[in-house]
């Protein structure tokens, strides 16, 4: 005879059975979707080690050109593999010893990046603090035109960037994309939506012992922003290390782009080394990726919800 | 008394010196130009500066590359979008279960925003290739890209790259949604499938609404990867506004480029002013 706890007990068995069961559904969506993302990176990867035979053999047709730069048309089955039949450090080699453009265009992107990371971080902290304390009516509004601004897509804010390189004479010139990237208010707005979480009773605290505003900002409002800074370091980093659009409309010298537009218009000679080229352009942001994973997280974070 | 108002008004001045760096390189790089871009676009040329009112807007309006870009460009972020919003709010929810390996999952599907499009190009052309993988799977013979079906790449390229953003702001709204209003909710015999659409989803509409706007900004974007896929003249199908934006900087026509420009920012100030006006709301919302 079965009591009302057995018929308890067995409900929630039953139950568990149901959520154990979900559990696994679900576990393995994810498995499947993880593997999934990752996939292109990982081919990427595994083919960097392919001899140039066996990269030519198998993707040959895809990037097959003819002389005047048109693709042809070889029915030829592409052959996408996983491991390669002989690993090799030969294309890696080649990239580092023998075919110097792509070291230099690698050289360009990080010419590109780190004075903009560095000098964005700079101007947008001390306008982050300026938009923190001593609010006011006109700057909210300036602060809104920001937002704004910081939405706009490159296909408006190119034309502008463009007319004021042209009158300062700077298209084709590195200034050309730092000026601008220094200047974008991206950074602004995220950080002075963190600083506007701090207390004001923490700087009141300091003014009172006679704190001044260059200290407080150095050595109060910096320090507390310390992972905020770091979020938004590496947002900055992630969209210029892939930028296209600034080089390809204010950078008419080829030899100036970054590795990000150079390694598209890789050409059917050297299709081996693109594999290895592009493992050593990723390298540098995944590692970024690795380390700093929680910081992105916050900064996506922060990023919800557009007002302060 | 005076003493300590012109004390307030220095310190007004001084954060406006901290200010000043950031608001000048603004208005010396965007704003600035941006009026000239403006008055560009109502003059006849850049040696005449004939001010012809709205004639180029028309022309604008008028040109046929221009309305390929404008209707490709609406149709990917109509497909992108929804997908983007709709994939990425599930994920999260499935993210909130009793499931291991959470950190796994989520670093997974975050790492595509940090891989450099330029770099995985390589496999999707291989993927989406005539004799490709994806060929293969389905059995059929496509040349994708230069398909009708084009869009169907970039949107996937798109989802890869964006999914995990969506992700993770939709996975930080449904962790604030108060605990224990769901408990009670659940004691009081309401499912999970109620308490997500009754309870949940309340709290996350104005998450759902800044996901799908930034998306839309995002799908704007899109044309990174479709100039590294396919070039400076890809098939007609993936002829964004980007492209026309480029082709005209190429051929000097500042007039219709300005006029473009400015036709797009109206467009997004109207989605970021909706943005504003349905987030006070939402807020309040939730608020009382």
């Amino acid at each position: 005879m079965k009591t009302f706890e057995d018929y308890q007990k067995e409900i929630k068995n039953r139950r568990n059975n149901v959520k154990r069961m979900w559990s696994w559904v679900l576990t393995g969506f994810l498995f499947l979707a993880a593997a999934l993302f990752l996939m292109p990176v990982i081919f990427t990867f595994t083919n960097s080690f392919m001899s140039a035979s066996e990269i030519n053999a198998n993707y040959g047709t895809v990037f097959a050109t003819t002389k005047t730069g048109g693709k042809v048309f070889i029915s030829k089955t592409v052959n996408l593999k996983f491991i390669p039949d002989l690993v090799t450090f030969s294309q890696y080699a080649t990239v580092l010893f023998r075919s110097p453009a792509y070291l230099l265009k690698f050289w360009n992107s990080v010419i590109y990046v780190v004075p903009i990371v560095v000098f964005q971080l700079l101007v947008a902290s001390l306008a982050a603090y300026g938009f923190s304390w001593e609010r006011s009516m006109l700057k909210e509004i300036i602060f809104f035109a920001y937002i704004i601004l910081m939405l706009m897509p490159y296909q408006v804010t190119l034309v502008p960037n463009f007319l004021v390189s042209r009158s300062l004479h700077i298209v084709n010139t590195h200034w050309a994309i730092w000026l601008p990237g220094i200047f974008s208010p991206f950074a602004v707005f995220l950080l002075t939506k963190f600083m506007r979480r701090i207390p004001t009773g923490v700087l009141e605290a300091a003014m009172i012992d006679g704190a001044g505003d260059w200290q407080i900002f150095t050595q109060i409002a910096m320090p507390l922003c310390k992972g905020a800074l770091a979020s938004v370091a590496i947002l900055i980093f992630i969209d210029y290390w892939n930028m296209v659009e600034q080089p390809i409309v204010l950078l008419d010298n080829e030899e100036m782009h970054p590795l990000s537009v150079f390694l598209s218009k890789i050409n059917s000679g050297e299709i081996s080394l693109a594999f290895a080229v592009a493992v050593i352009y990723m390298v540098l942001p995944i590692l970024i990726f690795l380390y700093g994973e929680e910081y992105l997280v916050e900064g996506i974070t922060y990023q919800g919800g557009i007002k302060g | 008394m005076r003493g300590g108002l012109t004390r307030e008004k220095k310190k007004k001045l001084r954060s406006w010196l901290f200010l000043a760096p950031s608001l000048l390189g603004v208005l010396l790089f965007f704003v600035a130009p941006f009026f000239v871009v403006i008055w560009y676009s109502m003059v006849n040329n850049p040696v005449q500066h004939e001010f012809v009112g709205f004639t180029n807007y028309f022309r604008v309006a008028a040109n046929e590359a221009h309305r390929l870009a404008v209707f490709n460009t609406i149709r990917f972020s109509l497909t992108a979008v929804p997908l983007a919003v709709l994939l990425s709010l599930t994920v999260a929810v499935i993210m909130e279960a009793s499931i291991p390996y959470k950190s796994f999952f989520r670093s997974c599907l975050l790492s595509p925003m940090m891989v450099p499009v330029a770099s995985i190009v390589l496999i999707w052309q291989v993927l989406f290739h005539y004799n490709g993988l994806v060929n293969e799977l389905l059995g059929i013979r496509l040349d994708w890209l230069k398909s009708n079906h084009a869009q169907v790449v970039i949107v996937l390229l798109f989802l890869w790259k964006n999914l995990g953003y969506n992700m993770i702001l939709f996975m930080s709204a449904l962790a604030s949604v108060p605990k224990d209003l769901i408990e009670v909710a659940r004691i009081e015999g309401a499912g999970r499938g109620r308490v997500f659409f009754q309870i949940k989803l309340r709290y996350l509409s104005a998450t759902i609404l800044f996901v799908t706007i930034m998306s839309v900004l995002n799908s704007f974007k899109v044309f990174r990867e479709t100039y590294l896929m396919t070039g400076e003249y890809p098939f007609d199908a993936l002829y964004l506004l980007q492209h026309f934006m480029n082709n005209t900087f190429i051929s000097l026509d500042y007039q219709k480029l300005s006029a473009a420009a400015v036709m797009m920012s109206l467009l997004i100030v109207v989605l970021v002013g909706a943005l504003f006006i349905v987030e006070d709301r939402f807020g309040r919302d939730i608020d009382e």
